[in-house]
């Protein structure tokens, strides 16, 4: 029997097929053309959303990851396409975000010739990308992209490139057929878990008193929610998040105490540095999170759950690193603990909360300024989606404030720049969470800043008609660097002060209905009429330009020297 | 634990594939933190299709174990191991290239290379390239005491590096890549022929 012959471009696209992939988010150019040319022919199988720069595309393919839990799926030709995915593969390496880009690269005849278009991509995405492979000949292809979703998705996820050479996308090979991956030898997605570790951890649990649980992303990233909800419900323990976990708990359960790090809330900060065990649950303990670190639970024993061993001892020290995926190492623990009523230590986090309602929340929430603060838009949201909307947030003051006080009912819910902080993720990375989550409500909640830095992106909304919720929260401010500026550089606003266009006509140059609310009296109508538009909505709200996010862990302290105002 | 922040030298072992950039990718988890290598040596294990790296860095235990821990991260590298030197039996090899008439003439120079149990690798009737092994300290004293008397050139290897402790690497090793084999290395096949192509 004479085998089937394809192109590697062809072969290509058969592999995303085989993997589930549904959609893609690219733009072409000449080194990536043959396989734009296949594409034409898969049109009615694979939706490709063309986007209007390569850096909106790998932030749409977070989105769209973050949402779906699949692999998200790029594509960029060589040179320039490539190096502008360089920002979105740093930010999906430092946040866990599996996806798999596909760059165009140069002949292989010409590779180290600096032939038109062509840039050492292997090279410069090196650091910050799980695995990457450039690709030469067409046969290495099926093997090849079975292994990079495989590298993607399983263990502790990440970015993958795969650079194909142009010969190789236009080269004819008999096509063996797509043989999905499981397995590579020299690589272990899950460490195996060790039982004394699990003992030593349940023992830990049942003595404790005070015992804290902070979670982050791993929770959502090893699909382990229902686990660990019943791992905290069990014991009766308090929880705390990192913005990457938020999502992952409702947000009203009762046994939710909030959000943890620089910007979180009072009661989980200050307890950091009071409780006798702490529970870290896929996550890895970054600055933003410890505040100083010799200074970051000494009293406690540490237990420290995830699935990648280079995170246990990092950043802190534990006293039980418990290796493996959380969502088998957590129904091992639940099984061990014994069932616990913990209200009274519950009720102290509930003091701690009382307090900051009144010196913090409250006023954000419900101000008695004539100024609209950031806080009482997203009330607003709160208060028509009862917790069901995706929230997308951009980089700065309205992330802290979103992530602070916004409503979660389901998990992936939360999609916003953890580690990397990237400004301009906010409005491409709502555009892939809409594609990752048809049936649900997108809001993407921007600052004026950050929305300046992928704009044109309303372009990819006007063509694919997506529909997303955009609110920019306009300060006329780089807020978190003026707020920076104020406490700590003698409020020496150093360019900081930013002038925005007219966002109202720029949507609707877009073809996008839009609305900028000035008063408070016409904001709650304005959020209405942005939810029950049909199609995406533009709403600009202009806020207190001189707001400082509090509580706050100043740099260089400790978590309990959080500040309320 | 004090003991844990000195700096002291520190040998790391990786095994890894065969793969074009690995080298770069284990390089850059060093230079990222701006930790100077010492030494590095890189060539095929005992198995084929297993290489062999060999690393000396000057650090603190706990910034060592932490890269060891990176290393092993990449997909790619199959098992890293960090020694200190007394954990290790180690050699450097150096070859010193002397002019042939310093050596026929002085008689101290032949008894220096007899004291240092130098090897002569090649002898010309212009220059002699002699060779040792030994520890950092052994090969340059020889390369100093060398040169009063004409040395040409001198060149250093990396450090090899066995550690004692290790019972049983070898036939892990071979039933490793019996039952897995490793895959070949595919190559560039197309540099050099740009002339036979056109291509835009």
């Amino acid at each position: 029997m004479e085998q089937k012959q394809l192109t590697g471009s062809q072969a290509v696209l058969e592999a995303f097929i085989a993997e589930g992939v549904d959609t893609i988010f690219g733009y072409p150019g000449g080194a990536i053309m043959p396989i734009y040319d296949a594409l034409y022919d898969y049109k009615e199988k694979l939706n490709h959303i063309l986007v209007r720069h390569e850096q909106g595309g790998i932030h749409a393919g977070q989105g769209y990851a973050r949402t779906s839990g699949k692999v998200g799926v790029v594509f960029a030709t060589s040179g320039p396409g490539a190096t502008n995915l360089v920002t979105g593969l740093a930010d999906a390496m430092i946040d866990s975000t599996p996806l798999v880009c596909i760059t165009g690269q140069v002949y292989a005849h010409l590779l180290g010739t600096d032939a038109f278009q062509e840039t050492d991509v292997i090279n410069i995405t090196m650091p910050v990308t799980k695995w990457n492979y450039q690709i030469t000949d067409a046969v290495e292809i099926p093997n090849i992209l079975a292994k990079a979703f495989y590298l993607a998705k399983s263990g502790r996820p990440g970015p993958v490139l795969i650079d194909i050479t142009k010969n190789a996308q236009l080269q004819k090979f008999d096509y063996p057929g797509y043989t999905s991956c499981n397995h590579v030898r020299s690589y272990r997605p899950k460490p195996v878990i060790r039982k004394e570790y699990i003992d030593e951890a349940v023992a830990l649990i049942n003595n404790a008193k005070k015992p804290l649980v902070i979670f982050g992303q791993g929770v959502i990233l090893g699909k382990a929610e229902k686990e660990f909800k019943k791992f905290i419900e069990k014991s009766g323990m308090p929880a705390a998040w990192t913005i990457l976990g938020l999502s992952a708990l409702s947000t009203d359960h009762p046994q939710n105490v909030g959000m943890l790090g620089m910007h979180g809330n009072y009661g989980p900060n200050v307890l950091t540095n009071e409780c006798d065990v702490l529970i870290a649950v896929g996550m890895r303990f970054d600055d933003r999170v410890t505040g100083r670190l010799d200074k970051y639970a000494k009293q406690a024993k540490i237990i420290h759950l995830d699935i990648d061993p280079s995170e246990i001892d990092k950043n802190v020290k534990a006293t039980v690193g418990v290796w493996g995926d959380c969502k088998e190492t957590l129904p091992l623990l639940t099984l061990g603990i014994d069932q616990k009523d913990r209200s009274e230590w519950l009720e102290v986090f509930a003091d701690y909360t009382k307090q900051e309602y009144e010196q913090c929340i409250q006023p954000e929430m419900y101000p008695s300024s004539e100024e609209m603060t950031m806080a009482e838009v997203i009330r607003n949201i709160n208060e028509i989606t009862e917790g069901n909307a995706i929230m997308v947030t951009d980089v700065g003051q309205h992330q802290m404030v979103t992530c602070r006080y916004a409503k979660f009912n389901e998990t992936r819910s939360n999609v916003t720049s953890g580690g990397l902080g990237t400004m301009g993720f906010g409005l491409p990375a709502a555009i892939g969470a809409k594609f990752g989550a048809l049936d649900r409500t997108v809001i993407s909640v921007i600052g004026d800043g950050g929305f300046q830095m992928t704009l044109q992106e309303l372009g990819t909304i006007m063509q694919t008609g997506v529909d997303v919720k955009i609110v920019i929260l306009n300060n006329q401010f780089l807020g978190m660097v003026r707020q920076w500026q104020d406490l700590f550089h003698d409020k020496r606003y150093s360019f900081v002060d930013i002038q925005s266009p007219d966002y109202i006509m720029l949507a609707k140059s877009y073809g996008i209905e839009g609305a900028k609310v000035e008063h408070r009296k016409d904001l709650e109508g304005a959020v209405k009429t942005m939810l029950a538009n049909k199609g995406s909505y533009l709403l600009e709200v202009m806020v207190g330009k001189e707001n400082n996010v509090f509580p706050m862990v100043p740099q260089g302290c400790s978590v309990s020297e959080i500040r309320l105002k | 634990m004090t003991h844990n922040n000195e700096k002291q030298e520190y040998t790391i072992t990786v095994y890894t594939e065969n793969q074009v950039g690995l080298l770069n990718r284990i390089a850059i988890i060093f230079s990222r933190r701006k930790i100077n290598v010492e030494s590095l040596n890189t060539s095929p294990s005992e198995v084929q299709g297993i290489h062999r790296f060999t690393i000396v860095v000057e650090e603190s235990r706990d910034v060592v174990l932490k890269i060891v821990r990176q290393i092993e991260k990449q997909v790619e590298v199959l098992k890293a191991y960090f020694n200190t030197n007394d954990e290790i039996v180690w050699q450097e090899l150096a070859l010193y290239k002397v002019l042939s008439e310093e050596i026929t003439e002085k008689v101290k120079v032949e008894r220096l290379l007899r004291e240092f149990g130098a090897r002569a690798v090649a002898i010309r009737k212009d220059f002699i390239v002699f060779e040792t092994t030994g520890h950092r300290e052994e090969t340059n004293k020889l390369m100093k005491a060398l040169e009063p008397f004409g040395l040409v050139e001198f060149v250093r290897s990396a450090r090899v590096a066995i550690i004692k402790e290790s019972a049983g690497f070898h036939e892990k090793l071979k039933d490793f890549e019996k039952r897995q084999p490793g895959e070949e290395v595919i190559e560039n096949e197309y540099l050099g022929k740009r002339e036979a192509v056109f291509t835009m």
